[in-house]
């Protein structure tokens, strides 16, 4: 049986798309209320791997199990299990034609049957821990891309998920941006939630990580606590890719 | 919101520089427009007038035939005799209210349309769309609540070819919608099954399957069991326009990004709920101006019920012009004049309603 404060396992995982062998041997677990941040070259499966856990892209071989059980392409709930995984993605992904308050509304009300009045206080609860109060009545694209992701973020945490996925969440913005909303994910971290994060931002990581997954070519090369990751990576490509994030 | 009213609208440089200065800036501004402004308006002095005489000035308004030989002009005396026909068919007079109560219930469902922004509109208009044909039914064909049954075939005119057009657009947007979704369905069987239909509804014309529907169907139907022949047009015609229309939606559903799938997916909706509030709504928005000429094209085509023995707009009003006691040049022309304005207002209004949608619609969420 899982430990009780493990939220995430996932044992042997292994996952094609046709021939390719995008991830390889995945072992990885995560306790509740830990962060953990997932580096490693372009390409290296990183998103494929994140996207296992809620299982927007199924896998082919291995476990993975979330509160002790397990989760697959054939399991009835998928839709419940998803419901308690918050996700953020690289290009914002909001409903262009909602407005940010329907944004944050539509899965508490039509997934989670949160009653509309009490989904419109948790929407306005959320907007205003993400810094944005007075945005609710706009649609998306009259916003910055800062704005943008940090409506993405109160929209996942609206829905009071259990675990937060980040994939590459500051990527898509520009430079100016990019501290709002790492400041936002920051706070966030602070409160004990636990969190999933693949991202470059190395001072972020250095913040917040309890440990760092360092990917490459479809596997974990390396899985360190921050301090011993950066101070001295374990391995030759370990130490090519810090070289480069830490370059700009 | 905010936004839009800060934009004026441009004064017109007439209000600023006077008439003749405005003249000469639009219409003259160098030889080549302004020899195709006189040539416009050259144009227009030779057709609007003598348009005018034969619409207005030199028509006949009452009488008879002989009234309108000798006036030379429209013969609106013919349409008003045949008024109601042209409105009603064949409709026993006497019931006719029951008619005008039911094209106010399409009117009410239409002003829905244009309600401000309140909560759940999209389930108000859905609804009102659902209660339309059940009410049309019940006070057309009656049978129910001592309402009298008024048989189909009694049906006709203006009514019919409200009937038709309804109905098929009606039905044509949730077949087309089922069926675009069907087409890129992961489950085999649904995606032949709806490629199938696609292919085999787009690639014969109407004509057929109107023929199809009401000559060939009952030879198959079993012994004893009978469908309405307006029923059996009206199925025709909605899976025809249904499968043109699937392929407009198609369209519009593949220009959504996978990144709006995930989201929808990641918050943890169902396949419907995906598509009902994240996908749909998107997909049909910009594929408006082509369900917009699928929907013209429906109102027009409702002609083609004629071929099987329905009497539309059209068909009355042939019906009309070829009647003894009304042979004559200008009642033709004055028939067809009339029937294509009826058909033309509604296609205009349909046109301007689409227009007015799009405009709204983009208002808010500008990129
Ligand atoms: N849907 C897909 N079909 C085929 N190959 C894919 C698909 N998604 C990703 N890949 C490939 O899998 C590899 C890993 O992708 P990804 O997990 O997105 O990498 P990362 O996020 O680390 O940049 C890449 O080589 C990519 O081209
Ligand atoms: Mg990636």
């Amino acid at each position: 049986m899982a430990d009780a404060a493990e939220i995430i396992r996932i044992d042997g995982l292994n996952k094609w798309f046709d021939q390719f062998h995008v991830l390889q041997d995945i072992n990885l677990t995560v306790a509740s209320g830990e962060k953990i941040v997932i580096c490693g070259p372009s390409g290296s499966g990183k998103s494929t791997l994140i996207r296992c856990i809620n299982q927007l892209e199924t896998h082919q071989m291995g476990r993975i199990e979330i509160n002790g059980q397990e989760i697959n392409a054939e399991m009835k709930n998928i839709e419940t299990l998803r419901a308690r995984v918050g996700m953020v993605f690289q290009n914002f992904n909001l409903y262009p034609h909602l407005t940010v308050l329907e944004n944050l509304t539509l899965a508490q009300i039509w997934v989670h049957h949160v009653p509309r009045k009490e989904a419109d206080e948790r929407a306005h609860h959320y907007l205003a821990r993400v810094h944005i109060p007075d945005q609710a009545a706009k649609y998306p694209g009259q916003l910055s891309g800062g704005q943008q992701q940090r409506v993405a973020i109160a929209r996942a945490l609206c829905t009071r998920p259990e675990i937060m996925l980040f994939d590459e969440p500051t990527s898509a913005l520009d430079p100016e941006m990019i501290k709002e909303v790492l400041d936002v994910m920051i706070e966030l971290a602070g409160e004990g939630m636990t969190m999933v994060c693949v991202t470059h931002e190395m001072g972020f990581a250095r913040k917040v990580a309890n440990r760092i997954v360092f990917m490459d070519g479809g596997r974990i090369v390396e899985e360190s606590d921050p301090e011993a990751f950066f101070q001295n990576p374990q391995t030759e490509r370990g130490r090519t890719f810090l070289s480069q994030v830490l370059a700009h | 919101m905010t936004e839009t009213s800060r934009h004026l609208p441009l004064r017109t440089p007439g209000s600023v520089l006077g008439p003749a200065a405005w003249i000469r800036r639009n219409l003259f501004p160098d030889w080549r427009q302004g020899l195709l402004t006189l040539l416009v308006l050259w144009l227009l002095i030779r057709t609007i007038p003598p348009l005018i005489d034969w619409l207005f000035i030199d028509a006949a308004w009452t009488g008879d035939r002989d009234d309108c030989v000798a006036a030379g002009g429209a013969c609106w005396a013919f349409v008003g005799a045949r008024w109601g026909q042209f409105i009603y068919g064949f409709y026993p007079p006497e019931h006719r209210w029951r008619v005008d109560l039911s094209m106010l219930a399409l009117l009410a469902s239409i002003a829905v349309l244009f309600l401000p922004r309140v909560p759940n509109k999209g389930w108000i208009i859905t609804g009102s769309f659902i209660a339309l044909p059940v009410v049309t039914v019940v006070l057309l064909h009656g049978g129910m609540l001592g309402l009298e049954v008024v048989p189909t075939d009694r049906w006709g005119g203006f009514m019919l070819t409200l009937v038709v057009a309804v109905a098929g657009m009606l039905g044509a947007l949730p077949i087309g919608i089922l069926m675009a979704l069907g087409r890129r369905s992961r489950m085999p069987a649904i995606r032949i099954f709806c490629v199938t239909f696609i292919e085999l509804f787009r690639a014969v014309p109407l004509i057929t399957i109107l023929f199809m529907a009401s000559v060939m169907l009952p030879l198959f139907m079993p012994q004893g069991f009978t469908m309405d022949k307006l029923l059996r047009a009206l199925i025709g015609v909605a899976l025809f326009n249904g499968a043109l229309m699937a392929e407009v939606i198609r369209g519009g559903l593949q220009a959504i990004p996978r990144g709006q799938f995930e989201a929808a997916t990641a918050s943890g909706m169902g396949y419907w709920k995906m598509m009902t509030f994240i996908i749909l709504p998107q997909a049909l928005r910009t594929v408006i101006p082509g369900l917009v000429n699928t929907y013209v094209a429906i109102i027009k085509d409702t002609t083609l019920v004629l071929i099987i023995g329905l009497f539309d707009l059209l068909g009355i009003v042939q019906a009309g012009i070829s009647s003894s006691n009304w042979l004559a040049p200008s009642v033709t022309t004055t028939g067809y004049v009339f029937a294509g304005f009826g058909f033309w207002v509604l296609c205009f209004g349909l046109s301007r309603y689409s227009m007015h949608l799009e405009r709204k619609l983009n208002t808010g969420q500008k990129k």
